[in-house]
């Protein structure tokens, strides 16, 4: 069995968890660990650490470990965590911000999550909407299941919920601008 | 009664028949809807996973639109509703945030509007009483699962809507068209959202769970009021198989179609033709399109 200094840890990740607790403005030392939020999780039964032990894992400064788990990833964002915990921790807003870490640190165990992620904002920094089916079809040659629900696009087709088209604003430019002023700010939180 | 009115992208795409009914109900209720001029994408769940600013700002420039009129905001997407409403919190807790985000859409935006989900403005804002006094069809012998999902409710303190746990808007709104609401644990359970595209293997028991719930609770279809939990429920359901290899054959509606029923609108007129899942079946062996007294007797 390895043996873990968790003092050294611990003031290793020192810059990592100040980073992530300004990011998500969540103090994780504010989690006593009861376990509601895993207990109610719905993707829990999918996760290589459930979402207490994320933030445990955040408590010790297990930086490594936490940027490099699926949970991160696999996270629907449905918010039954966060609604049910008894501290009141933004868990999923923690989720977020160390998964945006993980991105940086180019850690992306969940490569079609992410691959559709990023698909979808530059359909909308382009178009100033989402091209819903210019998003799928770039999503399944990309991925390489170019075949992907493909028996379903005739009937959508047909139906007018697809189209080949994508419906553009008139102040793209605007929306342009809102993408390059955020990505600029940092997206940090004050 | 006035409101500015956010499609959003599905609502122009996978989730037409929404948006088709939600005016057509709006307008028989006389809510009146003004399309935000312009609007653009709220980022939904891609931005808040990309940039927090993103995610602020994307809504932002909507709801300062909207603001500029004098207008509060209805919203029938959930996923947009609730992007919008953590925006609007957001700007008012903070005028540091308020700032920043006005510096990024380059608009002044204050939060003096607030933004409803269509469903909180179609029941709660016209009253059960006005909708119940329209219903000309009632939805007798139906037996509905309300379907909420997560972004209406949760987060409590930033959606400000009805009880996270257990809401019955949408089941009172069931009552009220005539039909009826079953009692059921999955209505705010997550339908899995984008993880039926990039990761099915985590989705689809999470919609399994969803469909087995509802039916052993005796439902006879679902009703939601998003166009992904729409999308998932319905699109998916044929590949989900049920616990015996069988497949599911649970009908689903927008709170919109049944409300269009129940008023008299025809199915088609309500884009109920295009469902995956076809709800023809059940509305004539429930033989709901009729006139109540023209409907065939109970054997």
């Amino acid at each position: 069995m390895d043996y873990l200094d968790l003092s050294a840890a611990l003031a290793g990740a020192e810059r990592f968890l100040h980073h992530v607790e300004q990011e998500s403005g969540v103090h994780v030392s504010e989690c006593y660990q009861c376990g509601k939020c895993s207990a109610g999780c719905p993707v829990a039964f999918a996760m290589d650490y459930t979402p207490r032990q994320v933030i445990r894992l955040l408590q010790l400064g297990m930086r490594e470990e936490v940027l490099n788990c699926r949970t991160i990833w696999l996270c629907a964002s449905c918010q039954t965590c966060y609604t049910r915990c008894p501290r009141a921790v933004d868990l999923p807003r923690l989720m977020e911000a160390v998964r945006i870490e993980a991105k940086r640190a180019g850690i992306v165990p969940e490569k079609h999550i992410n691959l559709f992620n990023d698909l979808f904002l530059k359909s909308v920094a382009k178009n100033g909407r989402v091209h819903e089916m210019g998003l799928i079809l770039q999503y399944n040659l990309l991925s390489m299941q170019p075949l992907k629900d493909a028996f379903k696009a005739p009937k959508l087709f047909l139906d007018g919920k697809i189209s080949p088209i994508p419906h553009k604003i008139k102040n793209q430019a605007a929306v342009q601008r809102i993408f390059e002023r955020s990505m600029a700010h940092g997206g940090e939180s004050r | 009664m006035k409101y500015a009115y956010y499609p959003g992208c599905s609502l122009e795409s996978t989730g037409i028949e929404y948006n088709i009914s939600a005016k057509l109900v709006a307008k028989h209720l006389g809510v009146e809807m003004v399309e935000i001029d312009d609007w653009n994408c709220c980022g939904a769940s891609a931005a808040h996973l990309t940039n927090h600013m993103l995610a602020l700002a994307l809504p932002a420039r909507n709801l300062a639109i909207a603001e500029q009129q004098g207008l509060d905001v209805a919203v029938p997407c959930a996923a947009c509703f609730n992007r919008m409403k953590h925006t609007e919190t957001a700007v008012r807790e903070s005028s540091a945030t308020r700032a920043d985000v006005c510096h990024v859409i380059e608009m002044d935006y204050r939060a003096t509007n607030t933004t409803y989900n269509l469903l909180d403005v179609l029941v709660n804002k016209v009253g059960s009483e006005v909708i119940a006094a329209k219903v000309v069809k009632p939805l007798t012998g139906l037996k509905v699962a309300c379907y909420y999902g997560c972004l209406l409710v949760r987060p409590p303190k930033v959606t400000q809507f009805d009880d996270p746990e257990n809401p019955m808007t949408m089941d009172r709104l069931v009552k009220a068209l005539g039909g009826t609401p079953v009692q059921w644990a999955y209505k705010v359970e997550c339908c899995g959202a984008g993880h039926s595209t990039t990761k099915p293997s985590v989705a689809f028991p999470m919609l399994q769970a969803i469909y087995q719930n509802a039916q052993a609770a005796g439902a006879d279809c679902l009703a939601t009021a998003c166009p992904l939990c729409f999308l998932n429920l319905d699109m998916r359901q044929a590949e989900v198989k049920s616990g015996q290899g069988g497949s599911y054959n649970l009908p689903v509606f927008y709170f919109t179609q049944l409300m269009g029923i129940s008023m008299g609108y025809a199915p088609k007129e309500l884009g109920m033709a295009k469902h995956f899942v076809n709800p023809m079946a059940l509305l004539d062996a429930k033989d709901v399109l009729r006139h109540p007294t023209t409907r065939r007797e109970e054997a």
